[in-house]
């Protein structure tokens, strides 16, 4: 820590500064200085602050305040040269957080304000973007975090803010995603001027969200409130990632600096966070198993939490020649390897010696299925052995059901993070193993195995080839064919539309794949993709995604979001015309019923009048085609947004579909 | 979703495939595409038949026999189909419409499957 708490330069005189001689970036010492890049992140100088410094997407950049009667306004008490919000904005660059999202509101004004006039103007850069509902700028974060592998900052406004909010919390919370969010509260009641400031502040907010946020604080002081932003960004990046809340105070952020600028807290220092792996005993047994197993299998969830997880799980597959099952929470293991053996799981699984689950959403389904009435059976082996790694379990909590049904068939629980055991379980197979390679015909087997579900793959992709609606893998395929030579990156999930991307498509970097919901609560897919757009963005990625016709009328103003803010992405909007899932499982109860399923058009459809999304979003600034409903016209549309999205802007194809 | 996904293949082989396919009766294909549509096997099968949610029902359709006895007792998480919802002539119908369905273009003769390398 190297900020002895009194700025360099003050806001006033650096506004100055920077006004004659450019972005002199005054405050920047100090600030780099208190923070060690993280974990393996970007740290708040270097490459990160120059790309941000060069950041072309900015849309309008703002005016420093003029400073022309700056004297005698502050005689007379009316203004103030140092301020929370500029304080809480440089803790926040400190972290080395680049974007700030919020819907605005009165009770965070003062720190949103900061941002726009400090933050945006001084490096290394905090870009504030601005959302059209709470949910999206959760979203935005949590899809930016599966990209950058940080946590980007949001904010939003107390009791509504929150609520609206909370679901793409618990989202990310479910998918376990770090994300740095904070909430306004006006403590005094003084600074409650009238009826409505009362019905939006609460004693409490963050109570809302604690069943499903890692971690929250109110602090009291700017002091504090350094301390706890600091320790929410450590926590939020400790396996298991998940989402950290701070309620700050409206007076604090707005008022000036208690004693004025020479009394500046310091900002505290963050520690390279060392994740916890597993333990030595646990690893090397967990190693003999797999050594001596004749038929191994390994699934990964949500294992690589970084793009050095999908390297080592592909260096621990192939060093025991042992088949992954990608349950697709991450992209943990390259599409089109040989080992890839995800269609196959359930096969797998119950003709295996040794499990292997690394961070298991569902450690329960390792072994075991139940019926309708819900009588479980074990389903793999009597004698094979299951053993998970998983985080998730170091910070359980109550309440929502995301653990999913008890486990009674594990051998071995390791309570760590996966990715940061991989290091040290390939090390000691590798030492168990010794020099001999004696797996090498049951690789060849598996190979084979994937090139027949990738022919399998293709035949089934010909069937309704030409049919319209389209078809999933014409859809999919379509897009791939646009884009299969670029640097691109599939930021949404793949679940509604069969997998076809993860059964024909090649894939082998982190970035290509970010997941799904984590808690599918629906109206994620729209911003979170934008999110990790905005992540790919500096990168030069081309980013593309599947939303579904549904998903995105829960928030379409995120559009407006993407235009507004010049995020370039891709959205194909899978349009069947339904909340389909619902469809499929309504028909179940209605036939029971014998009463048809004619009428359910009326709870479940999204038609009569059909939504032409072209036109929506053209009416949000956005490049948009369709409804294409001819597969024949799909191919050229795509081809066409995508010039667009190369150019810097988001795009929108509407896609009228088959429902999977 | 998952729990959807039908079964109909496997109640197809354990139906066993002596059961001939001109054991169906006789079906009209076009009221059996409009039945098809209605009673909403297509949100699970595709339009054509070609799966999606659920199981591939055409080209080639399984066994007639087998279908029906998938509607009326189904396996898995399909809806059930019974009589009252579903008259033996619409299934049918359906059936009819399914053996209509033209064999679908082979993987070379679609580039964009074609080209895909393992």
């Amino acid at each position: 820590m190297a900020d002895d708490g009194a700025p360099k330069v003050g806001r006033r005189g650096f506004l100055k500064g920077a006004a004659l001689g450019g972005i002199a970036a005054a405050a920047t010492p100090a600030i780099a200085a208190a923070q060690t890049p993280p974990n393996g992140g970007t740290g708040a100088t270097g490459p990160r602050a120059a790309a941000a410094a060069a950041n072309k997407a900015e849309p309008r950049p703002a005016q420093p305040v003029s400073t022309a009667s700056e004297s005698s306004q502050r005689e007379e008490g009316l203004t103030y040269t140092s301020c929370g919000g500029d304080y809480m904005t440089d803790v926040l660059r400190s972290l080395g957080i680049e974007y700030f999202a919020a819907t605005p509101g009165n009770t965070f004004m003062g720190l949103h304000e900061a941002i726009v006039n400090y933050g945006m103007l001084t490096t290394p850069k905090i870009r504030s973007l601005t959302t059209m509902h709470e949910e999206a700028s959760v979203a935005m974060c949590h899809g930016y975090a599966k990209i950058s592998g940080k946590p980007m900052a949001c904010m939003f406004h107390t009791t509504v803010g929150t609520m609206h909010a909370s679901m793409a919390v618990y989202n990310a919370y479910a998918d376990r995603v770090p994300i740095f969010m904070m909430t306004g509260v006006a403590l005094q009641e003084e600074r409650r001027p009238g009826g409505v400031d009362w019905l939006h502040d609460a004693t409490d907010g963050p109570a809302l969200l604690r069943d499903f946020t890692k971690w929250d604080d109110t602090p009291a002081s700017l002091t504090h409130f350094g301390e706890s932003a600091v320790r929410a960004w450590k926590f939020s990046m400790t396996p298991p990632y998940g989402p950290t809340l701070l309620a700050v105070d409206t007076q604090m952020q707005e008022d000036e600096i208690p004693g004025g600028a020479a009394k500046r807290p310091p900002i505290p220092t963050l520690p390279r966070i060392s994740p916890p792996a597993g333990e030595a005993g646990a690893v090397r047994d967990l190693a003999a198993m797999l050594v001596k197993a004749e038929h191994p299998v390994i699934t990964a969830d949500r294992c690589a939490r970084t793009p050095a997880g999908l390297k080592m799980l592909v260096e621990l597959a192939e060093t025991l020649q042992a088949p992954v099952c990608d349950t697709t929470n991450r992209m943990n293991f390259p599409w089109r390897h040989p080992l890839s053996q995800s269609p196959r799981q359930g096969q797998l699984l119950s003709q295996a010696d040794v499990i292997l689950g690394l961070e298991p959403g569902d450690p329960f389904g390792l072994a075991n299925r139940k019926n309708k009435e819900g009588a479980v059976r074990r389903f793999v082996k009597p004698d094979a052995k299951v053993v998970t790694i998983s985080s998730v379990e170091l910070y359980p909590k109550g309440n929502y059901q995301d653990l999913q049904r008890y486990p009674s068939n594990i051998d071995l629980a390791m309570e760590a993070d996966a990715e940061a055991t991989l290091p040290f379980l390939i090390e000691e197979v590798k030492r168990q193993m010794g020099a001999k390679s004696q797996y090498e015909a049951r690789g060849q087997a598996f190979a084979k195995m994937h090139h027949d579900d990738l022919e399998a793959a293709k035949r089934n992709a010909t069937f309704g080839w030409d049919d319209s609606p389209i078809s999933m893998p014409r859809m999919c395929q379509e897009l791939y064919e646009q884009i299969k030579g670029d640097d691109w990156s599939l930021v949404s999930d793949t679940n509604f539309q069969s997998r076809w991307p993860q059964k024909l498509w090649h894939a082998d970097k982190h970035y290509q794949f970010i997941g799904g919901h984590g808690a599918a609560g629906i109206g994620y897919l729209t911003p979170a993709s934008l999110g990790a757009a905005l992540a790919n963005q500096e990168h030069g990625r081309l980013s593309v995604s599947f939303i579904g016709d549904g998903d995105l009328m829960f928030g379409p103003g995120v559009l407006w979001t993407a235009a507004h803010e010049r995020i370039p992405i891709l959205y194909l909007v899978h349009n069947n015309r339904g909340y389909h899932m619902e469809i499929m499982q309504m028909q179940v109860i209605a036939n029971r019923r014998n009463r048809g399923i004619d009428r359910l058009g009326i709870a479940c459809g999204i038609d009569n009048p059909n939504i032409n999304y072209a036109q929506m979003a053209k009416s949000l600034g956005m490049y948009a085609e369709g409804p294409i409903e001819n597969p024949k016209d799909l191919g050229p549309a795509i081809k066409r947004a995508i010039a667009v999205v190369k150019k810097g802007e988001p795009a929108l194809i509407d896609v009228v579909a088959q429902g999977r | 979703m998952q729990r959807l996904v039908l079964s109909l293949a496997f109640v197809g082989l354990a139906a066993g495939a002596a059961i001939a396919q001109d054991a169906a009766p006789k079906g009209d294909p076009v009221h059996g595409k409009t039945v098809f549509v209605a009673y909403g096997c297509w949100q699970c099968h595709g339009y054509q038949g070609q799966g999606g949610a659920g199981p591939k029902l055409a080209p080639n359709p399984l066994p007639y026999e087998a279908i029906f006895r998938q509607l009326r007792k189904p396996r898995g998480t399909m809806p059930i189909y019974t009589h009252v919802t579903t008259p033996d002539q619409d299934v049918a119908d359906i059936y009819a419409y399914l053996q209509t369905i033209p064999k679908a273009k082979t993987v070379a003769e679609i580039p964009a499957l074609n080209d895909i390398q393992p």
